[in-house]
């Protein structure tokens, strides 16, 4: 559990960050989200200390962070950011040993973390162990940079814009990796974005930042169906939010017994593609197959009702 | 390539010959030296005086090296930045002084011979090194930086494992030209005695030898251009191997 207790940073009287306090469970994505200027970046290079609170303090797991040397600390906590990051003169096992090494691990402890690491951001070893970043896609090199952050299975692990510098497609399928190995894991991870859609997406909580402050902390779905503010709702999309609702959820939440004509639907497939199916194909109601056994059906009149907000 | 192989061997050759066995050159330097003059100098063995040359220009660039790399980490730390301008000012200085100018005034001080010579050397070798060490320190790419500090490398770790590697190509840059600059100035140093190719040159000077001119010039001409291909060479096999 990470506990963030009334922190605060003041760069010459302009203050950065404004006594935020949350508390973020293990096992969670929590995703900060806010414009430029938010003091979202802020709050969390002070969870690792690359930024000093001005007051303040943080806990992980009741441990406060002010009473650990700064190069112990961070070599518990994973960081991974936009650009990766990569020592270019380091091959992929090195990079991703890194935090290892400092601890001290012995070489071959080492060389099987970073094989297992590879293969579960699907990397072959034997493939990729002993090349040099720039010898690597984007999307490699941006999972690389996520294999090394996790390395050490350091106790959180803090995101800051992590795909910010990919393209949507890899972006899209980087984020289902992301969320796929933190179940397996069950890490805890901070994330940054000033992208709605992809705190939406990827957090069990987001916390809203604007101005320093945090104005919102909650479940996707708080977010959208009761905004705080006024810029929490221009946040979580405006026009928008029926469709973002609808992302959330599955098919299977509002599965109704029956059959109906056309192609069917994957029980897992979210609420705002099947909206998107009826829309395309004309139809108001779709069969759903659940692992390809027929499992029922779903209407429009059904997907319309989760989609209405609070009235 | 293969070409530019067979260019720098014959190169290679032609030096070692010209040093070790410079009386097969006879018939080249002949109509160059002064009537019934002397054609090769032999007042001393051009081997020796090589190994001189490149024994004070390697001392001299070692320990400017050192000095300006060490300089260069130092105001570029925070607690070092305020320095910056004083010491671009001293190596600067270093720079403008002519390397005669030098020599006169080391050798009140210092004595004939060795001593001067490697101090003119030493400080006309400091400038390139010390700018290209700060354009390579100060220009590291930040992210990588970034990282390395929030995976937690100490700032000694960082140093020695990310910010030398990296701007080792650039402060090898420096050492280059700092080397090749002080192959040539060395000579100068025989004015005050030091054991380098400039005495061959110097002599051929005092009594009119072309010939003599002409055999210290090279040899000093090709060490120059051969070192400098191969630290060229150094250069381009660390950053090919890390940024393909």
């Amino acid at each position: 559990m990470i506990e963030i207790d009334k922190i605060s940073k003041t760069y010459d009287g302009v203050t950065a960050v404004d006594e935020v306090s949350m508390v973020v469970d293990t096992a969670t994505i929590t995703v900060i989200v806010g414009t430029s200027g938010s003091g979202k970046t802020t709050l969390l290079r002070m969870i690792n200390r690359l930024v000093e609170p001005s007051s303040g303090e943080v806990r992980i797991n009741g441990e406060a962070t002010h009473t650990v040397a700064k190069t112990s600390l961070r070599r518990r906590i994973g960081y991974a950011i936009q650009g990766h990051g990569l020592f270019p003169h380091y091959t992929v096992a090195r990079n991703i040993g890194t935090v290892p090494t400092l601890l001290d691990w012995s070489q071959e402890k080492i060389d099987t973390r970073v094989d297992e690491l590879l293969d579960l951001f699907s990397m072959q070893p034997d493939k990729f162990r002993d090349r040099y970043p720039a010898e690597l896609s984007g999307g490699q090199q941006q999972r690389v940079g996520v294999a090394r952050a996790l390395a050490s299975r350091p106790d959180l692990l803090l995101m800051d814009e992590p795909f910010g510098a990919l393209d949507p497609i890899i972006r899209a399928h980087a984020q289902k990796d992301l969320r796929h190995i933190q179940r397996t894991l069950g890490s805890t991870i901070m994330l940054v974005t000033h992208d709605m859609e992809e705190a939406i997406q990827l957090g069990d909580r987001v916390a809203v930042m604007d101005a320093g402050r945090l104005v919102q902390y909650g479940t996707p779905a708080e977010i959208i169906q009761q905004p705080a503010t006024e810029f929490v709702a221009k946040m979580a999309g405006g026009v928008e939010r029926p469709l973002r609702l609808l992302s959330l959820y599955p098919v299977s939440d509002i599965i109704e017994e029956g059959t109906a004509e056309g192609e069917p639907l994957d029980a897992n497939t979210c609420l705002r593609d099947a909206l998107s199916i009826c829309l395309w194909s004309g139809r108001d109601v779709l069969p759903v197959v659940n692992e390809g056994v027929p499992a029922g059906r779903v209407t429009l009149a059904a997907i319309r009702a989760r989609a209405e907000g609070p009235t | 390539m293969k070409l530019a192989m067979i260019f720098r061997t014959a190169l290679v050759a032609l030096l070692l010959a010209l040093v070790i066995k410079p009386i097969w050159f006879t018939w080249a330097f002949a109509p160059l030296a002064p009537e019934k003059g002397p054609i090769i100098y032999e007042r001393a063995s051009l081997l020796s005086l090589s190994l001189s040359h490149l024994g004070l220009v390697s001392l001299a660039s070692v320990a400017a090296t050192l000095v300006a790399v060490t300089l260069a980490i130092l105001v570029t730390r925070p607690a070092g930045a305020a320095f910056l301008p004083l010491s671009r000012t001293i190596t600067n200085m270093g720079q403008t002084f002519p390397p005669v100018a030098v020599l006169a005034l080391a050798v009140p001080a210092l004595g004939f011979g060795t001593g001067p010579t490697l101090v003119a050397l030493f400080l006309y070798g400091l400038l390139p090194i010390f700018e290209n060490a700060i354009t390579g320190f100060s220009t590291l790419p930040p992210a990588t930086m970034e990282a390395a500090r929030g995976l937690g490398l100490s700032r000694w770790q960082r140093l020695i494992r990310v910010e030398i590697p990296l701007a080792l190509p650039v402060i090898l840059t420096g050492i280059r030209l700092s080397v090749v600059i002080a192959l040539g100035t060395a000579t100068i140093g025989s004015t005050v005695a030091a054991r380098t190719l400039g005495e061959v040159i110097i002599a051929g000077l005092l009594t009119h030898n072309t010939a003599y001119v002409l055999q210290g010039g090279l040899i000093v001409g090709l060490f120059a251009v051969l070192i400098y291909d191969a630290l060229v060479q150094l250069e381009a096999m660390l950053v090919n191997k890390y940024s393909a």
